[in-house]
This record gives structure tokens, sequence and C-alpha cells, in this order.
């Protein structure tokens, strides 16, 4: 009955058109149930096909319909909503001031830059989601304001930069936008309304459940949120097509928008995994009858819709990100990236005080602790403002020093080391990782051996993430050292730039025998790791410098020197010496 | 408009207290009518839940802490406890929620009245939303009055709003330092200490700490992880007939919330029960000397600092009794809250890659045999 309802993904079509199609479809199930679908996440830069798609969606929604656009760092008062200060005093009661979620019941919000969204903006955005409106407790304000709405997430990120976790999960829709496929009609609005109105009334056959499971399994997806999702976007699509009960088709339809593109491994074909049981051997007993028949071949065309955009998928994402890789790394690739946070440090309560220069001024504070003098000052005048503030109650903002560190490890795991004392090295920045832990520092961990260095761990607070990755680093082949320290210069920019203050950690034995070029030869490798080393001293980061050797070395003590780190041979190294050691070059 | 003098206020001030909202009942159900999920429908993630129960049956276990993967319904159990919960006897009027039969604990106001009035006042499972205000959390000025009528006033915050309760804190290791900071004060001494604005009171505040959390992104403070009597791990099930029935009840629900909370009142009904019985019956259960020796067994095996481990195991396994209908605390009982109890007790050890949790478990099966 629709244009979205019968143009989808005829098996005929060339597959970039079937994927324009889908992305299409896409728009039109989220104008129809946002609230159930969470939203969308849109990967890739700004640019017409963000645009179309966008316009899309929003030719699709009612016209009255709220669309708001929101950057990723916005202070909680904005965000959440407080009290509004200009209302308040001309009204002399306090007067709520909507934030941004609560503004954007019942539409459409628009999440900037939403892989810049620290952790704490995108989990209270998700507990929003969730109770699908807005519990203010600021400012003295208690209330409850609705907030249903739907969440496009604009993904700018390159290689590992994405949306988080908690926002990602809860959005029905993971979209890289392509060239939009102009010819067909958009969904006309009616449809749309129409559709809403079917929603509620769709049946979902238990088969279709268990194979959205059985799908979302086999595909690896271990979140609840997937199938369940899935679900919602089958059901909004037999709404949109104007069935009542979703059919394999709408099925179908939601495997390759929700769940393909989350799948974390790829399923065999035929016949289908023996550790994963497709659903029917283990579907409900009273349905197995009349349904096994059908099932069996449901469950694999659902898994199979999911699997034909896959390798699709997947390459288009690879193709993207070593694009991404290569932009990033020029020099001036993302000189714009740095972005100012609208707070330095972490806020630390108020004070009394004077406001000179510089001092930030806590305007609710302030009031408040003038509020309950108004009546009595105003005896004492007449006339003269609302709201009589004294230089007493003025109160400014405390913020604690931003003192963020990050230490970045950097562990040589090549075979030398490995013989000696790999593990001992693992031990010691466990040890250190630890003591980080307690000083609520950031890690990050570089391994380097064979011909090159890898981030294994970009800059986290997770001391589990760290453990992780630190035990499946593997040991073996030769020591890059050059390597190993251009990647511990990358990620002290890339600090610097995120405003924190980066530490280097290195673990090595100091036999250094593979060069930049990755040709062996030990006075090559030498001399490279020397070169390399030389900017970090410019660069004046603290440094430590572990040598892992059983006797200390003359290079790695030479190198310590070129990099201006301190030196501590690890047999000297019990784990007080080196946590202390830490804790000194931190200083 | 009754008068509080601040347990310790300043120079005879006089502080007056709001007569603004009798303690309402945000865990219970928002102005959108959403009643929350049935706690007896909640599939699977047992370990979960009857942690959730024992904190009911004795709040004295101490907190509860869930971590865990995304989307396992953490934060659907704890809200979904609210409804589960029987109601309380409380003092008419009061703001905190004073219980009329805990003559040391009543707040200023209620030992001032005098002749007690009880009523029958749901046990209040409130929300600490990130991005609180301390103002909010910890109560203060009454900005209304003050601006309106000039007078001060004490609007009390969450935590007095959570007292005889539960206080959920979803995502909490994303929790502003300040506000951990005065939750580790208030729940170790069971009151809270408003000094702001010229206010100074101070008011009971003993609550149930529930906390939620990713790991993933980032770690609790030591400190506050061991203000949690309870640690349960939650994973996603990865077995297709639990993920299918998980989906189809969320589905159900979300089509029509009543239809599904009445379909499950008489389970609830049921639960219900079982913590009234269990509190009633939990004076009674036994603590053999064999139990208490094999607590302290544990604990030293695993290398636990101070006796609270062995205190919390104790104290859990003895409401598991009485949630069960048994008489004594016995080994099943032990074995079912040990990983709870102690898995976020055991000191760290880097060069161990097991999880705590695994730890408590070969733990326990040396000790009681497979």
């Amino acid at each position: 009955m629709t244009a979205a309802g019968d143009g989808r993904a005829g098996p005929r079509a060339a597959p970039e058109d079937s994927v324009a199609l889908d992305q299409r479809a896409a728009a039109a199930l989220l104008a129809v149930d946002p609230v159930g679908l969470g939203g969308a996440v849109l990967r890739g830069g700004p640019g017409p096909e963000r645009d179309a798609w966008l316009a899309q969606l929003r030719r699709n929604l009612p016209a009255a319909t709220p669309w708001r656009r929101m950057p990723a760092a916005v202070p909680d008062s904005r965000l959440l909503g407080g009290l509004d200060l200009t209302a308040t005093l001309a009204a002399g009661r306090p007067v709520a001031e909507r934030g941004l979620l609560a503004e954007a019941d019942g539409g459409l919000l628009l999440l900037a830059m939403a892989e810049r969204a620290a952790p704490g903006m995108a989990a209270r955005i998700a507990a929003v989601m969730d109770a699908q409106e807005v519990a203010l407790e600021r400012d003295g304000l208690a209330r409850r304001l609705p907030a249903r709405f739907g969440l496009v997430a604009l993904d700018e990120g390159v290689e590992e930069e994405r949306v988080a976790e908690a926002l990602r999960d809860r959005l029905a829709f993971h979209i890289s936008p392509g060239r939009p496929g102009d010819d067909d009609p958009p969904t006309s609005r009616d449809a749309i309304a129409a559709a809403r109105a079917r929603l509620a009334a769709v049946r979902v056959p238990a088969e279709m459940t268990e194979a959205l499971a059985g799908a979302a399994l086999a595909l690896g997806i271990a979140s609840l949120r997937a199938p369940m999702l899935a679900q919602r976007a089958a059901i909004a699509a037999a709404a949109l097509s104007g069935r009542r009960e979703v059919s394999a088709e709408d099925a179908a339809l939601a495997a390759r928008l929700v769940l393909a593109p989350r799948a974390t491994r790829v399923p065999e074909a035929e016949p289908p995994p023996a550790e994963e049981p497709p659903p029917p051997e283990q579907g409900e007993t009273q349905d197995a009858p009349k349904g096994a028949e059908e099932q069996a071949p449901l469950a694999d065309r659902i898994l199979d819709a999911a699997r034909a955009v896959l390798p699709e998928g997947l390459l288009a994402g690879l193709g993207a990100g070593l694009r991404e890789a290569a932009r990033h790394a020029s020099p001036d690739g993302r000189a714009g990236a740095r972005h100012a946070t609208p707070l330095r440090g972490r806020p630390a309560g108020v004070r009394q005080g004077e406001l000179r220069s510089g001092a930030r001024l806590a305007l609710v504070e302030t009031l408040r602790a003038a509020a309950p003098w108004q009546k009595l000052r105003r005896t004492q005048r007449t006339g003269g403002p609302r709201v009589l503030v004294k230089r007493e109650d003025i109160r400014l903002r405390r913020f604690e020093a931003p003192q963020e560190t990050t230490a970045i490890f950097v562990v040589d795991a090549s075979g030398s080391a490995a013989m000696h004392r790999l593990a001992e090295a693992k031990g010691a920045v466990e040890l250190l990782l630890a003591d980080c832990y307690v000083r609520r520092d950031k890690v990050a961990l570089i391994g380097f051996r064979g011909a090159g260095a890898e981030v294994l761990l970009p800059p986290t607070a997770s001391l589990v993430r760290a453990k992780r990755s630190l035990a499946g680093l593997p040991g073996g082949g030769g020591t890059p050292l050059a390597a190993g320290l251009d990647a511990a210069r990358g990620m002290v920019e890339a600090c610097r730039r995120a405003g924190r203050t980066p530490l280097i950690v290195l673990l090595t034995d100091g036999r250094a025998n593979v060069a930049r070029d990755g040709t062996g030869g030990r006075a090559g490798a030498e001399a490279d790791a020397l070169e390399a080393a030389r900017p970090l001293r410019l660069a004046a980061v603290p440094a430590l410098l572990v040598d892992t050797a059983p006797r200390p070395q003359a290079f790695a003590k030479g190198l310590a020197a070129a990099m201006g780190a301190r030196y501590l041979p690890l047999p000297a190294a019990d784990a007080a010496r080196l946590s202390q050691a830490v804790r000194e070059t931190a200083a | 408009m009754d008068q509080v003098p601040g347990d310790h206020g300043r120079g005879g001030e006089e502080v007056a207290v709001s007569s603004v909202p009798p303690r309402t009942k945000a865990g219970r159900a928002s102005p959108g009518g959403r009643a929350p999920y049935p706690f007896a429908a909640i599939v699977a993630q047992e370990e979960m839940l009857r942690a959730l129960l024992i904190a009911a049956v004795d709040g004295s276990v101490g907190g509860v802490l869930v971590l865990g993967d995304r989307g396992t319904g953490k934060s659907t159990a704890v809200r979904a406890l609210a409804a589960l919960l029987p109601p309380m006897k409380a003092v008419a009027g009061c703001r905190f929620g004073c219980d009329p039969a805990d003559a040391a604990a009543l707040c200023a106001d209620c030992r001032a009245r005098g002749r007690l009035k009880a009523i029958e006042a749901p046990v209040p499972v409130v929300d600490l939303p990130l991005g609180a205000t301390e103002d909010r959390v910890a109560g203060a000025l009454d900005i209304e009055r003050a601006l309106a009528d000039g007078v001060k006033a004490f609007e009390p915050g969450l935590l007095a709003r959570a007292h005889r309760g539960f206080l959920y804190i979803d995502e909490v290791n994303l929790l502003e330092d300040h506000l951990v900071d005065l939750l580790l004060d208030v729940a170790a001494s069971g009151e809270n200490l408003v000094e702001r604005e010229g206010i100074s009171i101070r008011h009971p505040a003993r609550f149930v700490l529930v906390g939620s959390g990713n790991p993933e992104e980032g770690e609790l403070r030591p400190q506050l992880l061991d203000r949690f009597g309870l640690c349960v791990e939650v994973r996603t099930p990865m077995d297709v007939p639990t993920r299918i029935e998980v989906i189809r009840r969320r589905d159900a629900y979300e089509r029509d919330h009543a239809a599904f909370c009445a379909a499950w009142e008489k389970e609830q009904a049921k639960l219900r029960r079982r913590i009234l019985a269990a509190r009633a019956h939990i004076g009674q259960v036994a603590v053999p000397d064999a139990a208490l020796e094999r607590a302290a067994t544990l604990c030293l095996a695993l290398g636990t600092d101070g006796l609270r481990g062995e205190l919390t195991l104790i104290r859990a396994a003895r409401a598991l009794a009485a949630l069960e209908g048994r008489t004594s605390v016995g080994d099943a009982e032990l074995r079912a809250v040990a990983s709870p109890a102690l898995r976020h007790r055991l000191r760290r050890n880097p060069l161990d890659e097991t999880s705590s949790g695994a730890r408590v478990e070969r733990a326990v099966a040396e000790l009681f045999g497979p």
C-alpha cells in the first residue's frame, strides 16, 4: 500500500540499489515508531548522503514533530534542564527550564558528533530513553518531564572512535548513508500516520520471534536488545505495509537493518553450526507440530537476509576505516577536532568568595544565598531591583585542577624480551596498572614486536580491559623499538589534544634489531630508536624506561637519556620501587 | 507549618519546614502511567533476583551492586522491586517516613510530636539520576519559599526520601566524585548532615544502596565498592529458549503494560507473601556453629579483609534460609550467597586473570566439595 512497503529490496535489484532501498526503509520505519526503535546511528562524515537520509526521515514525520539538534558536549543544565533564572526572578517563584531531552519529547533528537559524547553523557541519555522521561533532580527542583523521542546519533568517528556502546545498543539502525535512490516517491505522511495507528494491533507469530532471536545468536550478537529492536522493526514494517501480522519479508528486512550491522561473526552458510542449534529444535512444544516444517526454512531465510548484506557492510566499513586512517595520518587531518569542554576539571562544589576575573560565578547558588534575605533587604530600601544581591551572597564554582594523567605503557613483546622476562614485564605492568587505578589515571597500552607496533588499548579508565588486552599480548619476533616509540609519540599527541597529561612507561630489554623501515640489523635499529626517542624529550613527556634485560644495558641507559626518561633496571625493581618510580615520574 | 529546631541550629534561628511534597513515590509509577515491569516476570538472572530479595528481607545485609552486560535487565529488576515490596508503617505527616515502632531512630520532628499516628506507606525506591545536583541529593534551602516568603525552609533531598527504603543509582561507576563522597558518608553513618546556606539540619537516612553498572566503562572506587553488601554479576543468557522468552515477555509488556502487569499480579502477590513470611521468620532461623565455622574458613581461605565479609555471608545466608522457609542455615545457603557476598572483597591480584567470582567458586568447591 505504501511506497516503502512494496518497493523494498526485491532480490532482482542491484546490490547498491537494495542498500539504498533498505536505508530508505529505515527512515520510514523510524518515522513510524521512533520511541520503540530508539533511533539510528548514522556513521560517516557530514555530506549530501547524510543530509539526504535525514531529509527523508524528516519528510516522513508529521509536520509539527519536534526536531532538535544538540552538540556532543552539553552541560547538564541544558541536557536535563534546571532552574530558569530569568523566569524565576520575574515570577518570584522557581520556574523550571526544560532541557533538550524534554524538548525533544514526541519527536527526534539529533546528537551531533556523537562519537565525542562522554560516557557520562551517553549514560544520561540512555537512562532517559529507558524511562521515557527526564528525572530532574537539580537546582532544588524535582520534576518528572516526559521525554519520548527517537535519537539519531551522527557518528563522525574515525577508526576505533565510535558512539558509546550504551547508545549504540539502544538504537535500532546502524547506517552508513550511501547514495540515496532518488527516483522513488517518498513515503507519504499519511501512510506513516496510518502505520502508527496500526502499530499496536500487529501480531508477531511465535516463529518470527524465534527466527530473529536465533539469527541474532548465529551472528554472534550477545545483547538482547538487538533481537528486541529487530522485532520492533519488523512490526513497524508490517504496519507500514498494512499487514496485521509480521511476515517473513518484514522479519528479513529487520534482520538486514538491525541485526546485520551488529554482527560480530559471519555464520556458516549451510548447515547451521552445530554449537548454535537453530531455534526450531528448542521451540515451544505446543507450536512444534504445525510449524515444524516451515520453521527451519524461515529461520534460514531470516539469517540469509542478514548474511546477504554482511560482506557488503563489513567491506564498506573496512574500506571507510582505511580511508579514514589515511586521512588521519596526514598531519593536519584532525586539527579542528580539539574541542573545548564547558567545564575544566571536576566540579567540586561551590564556595563563597569575591568575583574576580577568572572566577566562575555559580549563579543559582548565589541567588540561593541571596534569596532568604530579600524580604528583609527590601524593607530597608524601597524601589530598586527585584532581587538584591550583596557581596556576601556571591558564590563561585570550584573545580578540581585537571590532573587527568594517561599512563601509556609501551611494552616490548619481542622474542628476546619474551625469552627473558615478558611474563615478569607483564606482571610489572599489571602492578603499575593497579597503581594507576588507585590514582584514577587512564591507561593505554602499546605493544611492539616483529615488524611493528600496535595500539593494543586506547586510553581507558577500565582496568578490566587493560588487564585483558595485556593478557592477550603474544610474544616473539624482532624488536622494532623505533616503531614502538613512534606509536607512543602519536598517542602522546592525541592525549594532549584531548587535554590530558601523558606519561610514558617503556618496558624493553633494549635489544633493538628492527629498523623503522622493517629491515633487520642492530646498528640501524638502534640509530632509528635513538632518533625516535629524541622528539619525546623535546615534547617534555614524563617517561620511565624499565630495563627488563637480566643485566642493565648501556644502550637502554642511553636510550633513556635520549628520550629524557628515568632509567630503572628491572632486577632492582620490585613492586614498591616500580610504583614509586612511576609516581615520581608523573609528579 | 511546623518548625524544626535544627538539631544544632545556629543562634536560635528558626528553620521552617516546607509543607510540600510528602514523600512522592517517584520509583513507583511515572506520570506517563508506565507501571514498572513486574519483578516476578523477569527471566533467568537468578543470582541478581536472589540478592535483591535478600536485601528486601534483611536490609542489614547491606546494599546490592549489579555489574554486567548491557541489556540484561539490571535496572528493570531494581525498578521492579518498588512494586513488589510490601508497604511499611510510617509516621503520618513525617517527611522522612519515620518508623513509629523505632523510637531511637526518629527524626527531630517526630520526637517533638508526642503521640505518633501510624499510616501505611509504600517502601520508597528512589532513583538517583546521573546529573543530579548536590542540593537535590542532600536537601537544601527551599528556593520557592525563600523567594516567595523570605522564609528559610529546608527541602529534603533524595537521601531523605530514600530513608527506610532503597536508593538506586544506575551507572554508579559514572557518578560524580563529590556525590560519591556524600553517599559514602551518609551510608556509613545512617544520617544526613546538611550544612548549607545557613541551614543546619540532621535527619536519619538509612537506606539500602543499590547500584548497577558496566565495569567496561570504568571501575568503582574501592571505598564505594565496600559499601555494597552483595555484588552480583549478570551476563546475557546465551541459550535460545531463554532469549526468546525474554523477548516475548518484554514485547507483551511494551504493548500493554496494564494487561501484562495484571497477568503477573498473582505471581507478584506470591513473592510478596514470601518476603513477608521471611521477614517474620528470620528471627527464628538458627545459625549453627558449623555454619559459622564454614564461613570463617572460607573467608580465611580467600583472604578477605576484615570481618565484614563473614558477617555479610552469614546474614545473607540467613535471609536466604528464611526466604526458602528453612529453619537453619546450612551449606546450601552458604554456597548460594558466597560469590555475591565475597567476590568484591578479595584483594586485587593483578597477576591473576581469573575473575574474582571464579576464585570464590573455586574456594567454595574445595571447601564444600563439588
